[in-house]
């Protein structure tokens, strides 16, 4: 390599700028990469469990087959209506009625094709230098934390406190992302990726809505419950006007499609519209979906808890959700695999990853069952889905938990155990990685952050009354956030 | 925005004293600089200075490029007139604009990352240091990598010119 070689020849500026291009180049231009044909695009490696379509310009979650009823349904419904009513009713009543139905329809789908096919906002995972300083870091609070409390073999739970206009957050370590995750960024486990702002998993657009396409789901939404309430009026009118002609009976056999369209208008209808109204109000507080079901800001967690981030005004709430700057994709889909910086690349099943990073084994079995147990309630919460994911969860990770549950359990203890006591041990990690799931999921407002169980906590003491206590608080937050979410809890079910 | 014939010049020089950093010295370590999200979760970083880099640079230098970074991811994240406008049209074309326009904040992030360029090569490179564009670490931390035993005389040679400002950083850091 010359120095100063301002002056080299075009092969060697190429060289050079390929190699360096990772510190200079922005993922979006990359001038002499495309020269390099036979390296792959960052998608193919893509560590989460996603879809990528047309080199990595579509991005979807795994399964897509809940997108696929979701298209055919609009498809059928719209295309009967405009097939046979819509002749019929710009003959009789005037031709806008086809005209905004079509705009309404191109609206829905151009929104839906745009939620579905985009980068929710997905979170890269760390470098292994990030991770790997972000382990000395946490590294050294714990050695702290453990030399004030000796004799627990566990390290305390991975959170960071952070103060967000006034009000304490706190932020969770990822350890599949191997990052701390920013505030309102949630880990989906369908996806296995961390999702800025995440809102939910929706299987209905394939795909999970966060930061990046949230406005696009909401004005999917939006405008299918208009188009939904469209036709299922004008669908109504041709009825009428045809049975005032020739009878109501006459006029059913004379359009059996409008019967069809009714039907499946008046049982969408409600959802949707409910959907709608709920984001409108979720919108208009500046809150996820995800905050709102675990209740992270609702008055009954406390006196002073607020939304740190509202804007404190309606108008404003809903302008910035909506018509606010769009966020960059960060995961550089397109981009080419630098050869000299490796990816981070673990295999999706999560089995051999877990097996390789010995440092964090004692970790490992938590985070698994955390994992499958997340992605069995999931899967479980959605019906349409359970064909497919469940079986894939507890074919991919049941058996690596079991296995590796036991020697990482013999990891963590760094001292000798009698061999009698691991069974219980390990039933009863088990059984403190449900909590934290639970408190994941909706017991926010009962289990403040100060009584809520911690694992570490539990098992350095160990004794069979904080297993029985735990119980209790498992079944007690259970039981009480089924009565209290459960309206909302409706809402969510039927969206996602 | 295209890069014109000078620049892209420029651009090819400052590849090579980039591309020597990494070949005359061997990365020794890298910084982080984290998230402040005290104000939400807009795009800033903290402005503590890493004590790491303490024998490197000036703590204005860091704190001023750690500054105008946050600047320009302020100006990306900006809600207001633009913005809404922004919004607004490309919501009545069903957000197909998109496809065949760049938002406000990519062409921010353009800038950020010419920046991020100038500033490796003006002040970072010639103290062993190299700034890595926060977008390539998904907007978490700005990384430092700092380099150890680089070959002085390669390196202060070829970044004589840009390095004129900074002559006193490159001195200390080519004296050992």
């Amino acid at each position: 390599m010359t120095p100063g070689g301002g002056d080299g020849g075009p092969m060697k500026d190429c060289e050079y700028s390929q190699i360096s291009t990772h510190s200079s180049s922005s993922p979006m231009e990359s001038p002499h990469k495309k020269k390099k044909v036979t390296s792959k695009r960052k998608w193919e490696v893509f560590p989460g469990r996603n879809k990528f379509f047309c080199n990595g310009r579509i991005m979807m979650a795994r399964q897509t087959g809940v997108f696929y009823l979701t298209l055919v349904l609009i498809l059928v419904t719209s295309g009967l209506f405009f097939a046979f009513d819509c002749p019929y009713l710009s003959d009789q009543i005037t031709p806008a009625i086809p005209a905004v139905g079509a705009v309404l329809f191109f609206f829905v789908m151009g929104t839906l094709l745009r939620t579905s096919f985009s980068d929710p906002g997905v979170l890269p995972r760390a470098t292994p230098d990030e991770a790997a300083d972000l382990e000395r870091q946490i590294g050294n609070t714990e050695e702290i934390a453990n030399g004030s409390n000796s004799g627990g073999y566990r390290p305390p739970p991975r959170t960071k406190e952070v103060l967000i206009n006034g009000q304490t957050v706190k932020l969770k370590y990822c350890f599949t992302c191997k990052i701390f995750r920013p505030p309102r960024a949630s880990h989906c486990s369908l996806c296995d990726n961390c999702v800025e702002r995440f809102d939910h998993h929706c299987p209905w657009v394939g795909n999970c809505v966060g930061k990046r396409n949230y406005r696009f789901f909401y004005m999917f939404i939006l405008s299918l419950s208009f188009l939904t309430v469209f036709i299922f009026a004008f669908v109504i009118t041709h009825v009428i006007l045809r049975s005032q002609q020739t009878g109501f009976l006459n006029a059913l056999k004379d359009s059996p499609a409008s019967v069809l369209e009714a039907v499946l208008c008046f049982f969408s209808v409600w959802s949707i519209v409910g959907l709608s109204g709920f984001h409108t109000y979720l919108i208009s507080s500046n809150q996820t979906t995800n905050e709102d079901i675990k209740g992270s800001w609702s008055n009954k967690r406390s006196k002073e808890n607020f939304n740190p981030y509202s804007y404190g005004n309606i108008f404003t709430n809903c302008c910035s959700a909506l018509c606010g700057p769009l966020s960059p994709s960060l995961i550089d889909r397109r981009g080419f695999v630098q050869p000299d910086t490796p990816q981070p690349t673990p295999p999706s099943n999560g089995i051999t990853m877990y097996g390789a990073t010995q440092s964090q084994s004692n970790m490992c079995d938590q985070d698994q069952c955390i994992q499958s147990t997340k992605f069995v309630l999931q899967a479980a919460a959605t019906p349409l889905l359970q064909s497919e994911s469940s079986i894939n969860s507890e074919d991919l990770r049941l058996p690596g938990k079991t296995s590796i549950s036991a020697p990482c359990a013999t990891l963590t203890l760094g001292q000798p155990t009698p061999p009698p006591s691991l069974p219980n041990l390990t039933s009863e990690t088990g059984l403190a990685d449900m909590i934290p799931l639970k408190e994941d999921l909706e017991s926010h407002q009962f289990l403040t952050p100060e009584e809520a169980p911690s694992p570490p906590g539990m098992l350095a003491i160990g004794s069979p009354m904080r297993h029985s206590r735990t119980m209790h608080i498992l079944s007690l937050a259970s039981q009480d956030s089924l009565h209290e979410d459960s309206v909302r809890g409706l809402v969510k079910l039927s969206s996602v | 925005m295209p890069l014109g014939a000078n620049q892209a010049d420029n651009f090819n020089y400052m590849v090579h004293n980039l591309q020597e950093l990494r070949q005359s010295a061997s990365l020794a370590t890298k910084v982080f600089v984290q998230r402040d999200y005290s104000d939400g979760t807009i795009c800033q970083f903290q402005t503590k200075f890493p004590p790491e880099l303490d024998s490197r640079i000036e703590r204005h230098l860091f704190e001023d490029t750690v500054k105008t970074l946050n600047n320009f991811y302020a100006e990306a994240e900006k809600i207001g007139g633009s913005s809404y406008l922004e919004g607004c049209l490309a919501c009545a074309t069903a957000y197909f604009i998109f496809l065949c326009m760049e938002t406000h904040y990519e062409k921010v992030l353009k800038k950020i990352s010419k920046y991020i360029q100038e500033q490796n090569e003006k002040i970072y490179a010639p103290r062993g240091l190299l700034l890595t564009d926060p977008v390539e670490r998904g907007m978490r931390v700005i990384e430092i990598s700092i380099y150890e035993d680089r070959c002085s005389s390669s390196s202060s040679g070829s970044s004589s010119s840009a390095s004129s400002s900074a002559g006193g950083g490159g001195g200390g850091a080519g004296g050992r």
